[in-house]
């Protein structure tokens, strides 16, 4: 991918201490930011963004020029409204839209590449909470994520309690399941035994691992939807042919709709950059963060004493992060006594589905809203 | 705003400020009253979630569960109150969920239609079929009330329990009626518990 167009930026004005023990020096916030901050700074709204998303939440994305990835959620009029609230989106650490993360250069001027240090989703947080300090948002209105984006909002509950009053959490999880790491561990290999990976080094290089990059993306993406959408979209159906090529070629649509998925994922996106936060997913486990011992740790210890409103939502036919897995933290908050509310939705589209068109959806979250 | 009288008996002696948790809240009138006119810190389960949607978007906090498993899962006394409103007869097993009650409020209400009022007698004796009645709607078929109950047989499994009936409540019509023959006279019945 080439170099993302500037966005708003927010230069951390202190090193960044991160999880694995080190710190980050001269640490770049990139972000958007949608309504107007009322003056006494109580209608700041955050969205924390999924693995592949960034801040271009309500406005075209630079690279692709595509409508922002959550424009029916969030806009005037619309269920997270920006007439009525002040909607801030950043691209997290380690990611690649602006904000520093593997593509950036390191103290030594050369690009980190696999120098960068390995970051958690509390990492992501912390970078976060920053950014609001650097604005004098002690207290969000609602911190909001589905995906990744809902296990930034459960740490910022977890680690910093007071920094926002409701918490809404869409198609997320407290823990990353071994299947979860699975799949993940798929992408990654596919990167790195792409020759132009080059040990991560590919950034003064003429190549970069697209090819490994896109078949990571292919993999993610199946993940994404679901077996009833995947059938209703593509059934057996030949692309552009009328009978199978008894070759390779991507004869089936299915074939061709994830080569498309791959091969655009790379024009926008750094493949260190997804090693980097499929491993924070990966080593993504609340209850552990809380324990004495890793491995050992209730979730509930996580949000004991917790003066925020939480909402859930799962869908049914999710199975990457299933609704069991939103009813396990809905058992810890309950166990906690913090005031929870929790829906599953039903929809066909799988994981995907809270980016997707859902009256229910708008609805729950309009009112959580309220 | 009107709540319906076995709720309305419910919400006339729940203590200002109590934690409640109210189970089958169905679209949350009953916690909207509570939040609204005694400032009770109210929490909801409910099976449907349409319901529950319904109570979201009106700023409710409600889960969305199974009462059947789901009360396992909240802390002993986490609740002044356990209100279980017209959904006991619908349980897997209501002597244990009448534990559970009890388990995590201090005090219980159970409302219930009650299947011996008269006309559900008439009805089974006279025309020999399963009542359909304005208290019982639903064909025995497609009900959810898979455990029929009376007053009488309530008052046998508290005392079974070990629960004590701190007070109760009986309507017909929609109306409050006196405790005398309340077994025949009563289409529905509302329990305060303790233990």
């Amino acid at each position: 991918m080439a170099t993302p167009p500037a966005s708003k930026s927010f230069a951390l004005p202190d090193d960044l201490p991160l999880d694995c023990g080190q710190a980050l020096s001269n640490v770049e916030i990139a972000y958007e930011s949608y309504g107007d901050l009322a003056p006494d700074k109580s209608n700041a709204v955050l969205i924390c963004h999924a693995l592949t998303g960034d801040q271009y939440i309500a406005s075209p994305h630079p690279v692709t020029g595509k409508p922002g990835w959550w424009e029916r959620m969030v806009g005037p009029g619309k269920p997270i409204d920006t007439d009525r609230f002040h909607v801030i989106c950043a691209n997290v650490i380690g990611s690649c839209m602006g904000s520093t993360g593997p593509m950036s250069d390191g103290p030594d001027g050369k690009a980190y590449a696999m120098r960068f240090p390995v970051i958690t989703i509390r990492d992501m947080v912390r970078g976060l909470v920053a950014l609001l300090d650097g604005m004098g948002i002690e207290r969000l209105h609602t911190v909001v994520g589905g995906s990744m984006g809902g296990m930034q909002a459960l740490s910022l509950a977890a680690n910093w309690p007071d920094r926002a009053e409701r918490v809404l959490v869409i198609a997320s999880t407290a823990r990353h399941s071994a299947q979860n790491i699975a799949f993940h561990e798929v992408g990654r290999q596919a990167i790195m035994a792409d020759p132009a990976w080059q040990d991560g080094d590919y950034y003064a290089s003429d190549a970069s691992p697209d090819n490994g990059l896109a078949v990571a993306r292919m993999a993610a993406h199946i993940t994404y939807l679901s077996e009833e959408g995947l059938t209703a979209k593509f059934g057996r159906r030949l692309q552009d042919r009328s009978s199978k090529s008894f070759g390779f070629d991507a004869d089936f649509q299915v074939e061709s709709y994830l080569r498309y998925q791959g091969s655009g994922f790379t024009q926008r996106f750094d493949a260190n950059s997804y090693l980097y936060i499929t491993r924070a997913m990966d080593y993504f486990d609340l209850a552990e963060e809380f324990a004495d011992m890793p491995g050992s740790g209730k979730l509930a210890d996580a949000f004991a004493g917790t003066g925020s409103r939480f909402c859930l939502v799962s869908f049914d036919t999710d199975w990457l992060y299933p609704t069991a897995e939103s009813r396990h933290i809905v058992h810890a908050l309950n166990a906690a006594g913090a005031k929870v509310s929790f829906v599953e939705l039903s929809a066909p589209h799988g994981h995907d589905s809270f980016l997707l068109e859902h009256a229910a959806l708008d609805r729950v979250v309009q009112g959580f809203l309220e | 705003m009107t709540l319906r009288p076995d709720l309305a008996a419910i919400a006339a002696h729940v203590a200002q400020g109590s934690r409640v948790l109210d189970i089958g809240c169905g679209d949350g009138a009953l916690m909207a009253e509570l939040e609204s006119t005694l400032g009770v810190d109210a929490r909801g389960l409910e099976l449907n979630p349409a319901q529950v949607e319904r109570c979201v978007a009106r700023g409710l906090s409600v889960v969305q569960g199974d009462a059947d498993s789901d009360l396992a899962n909240y802390p002993d006394k986490a609740f002044d109150y356990a209100i279980l409103s017209q959904t006991l007869q619908t349980a897997d097993r209501p002597d244990r969920m009448l534990d559970e009650l009890l388990r995590v409020g201090t005090k219980a209400f159970v409302s219930f239609p009650n299947f011996a009022h008269w006309r559900t007698r008439a009805a089974l004796m006279f025309g020999g079929r399963m009542p359909v009645t304005s208290a019982l709607p639903l064909s025995w078929y497609e009900t959810q009330n898979i455990h029929h109950v009376t007053i009488d047989d309530f008052r046998e499994l508290a005392r079974a329990k070990g629960a004590r009936i701190e007070r109760s409540w009986f309507f017909a019509s929609e109306k409050q009626i006196g405790a005398p023959a309340a077994n025949w006279r009563a289409e529905f019945a509302v329990f305060e518990l303790s233990r």
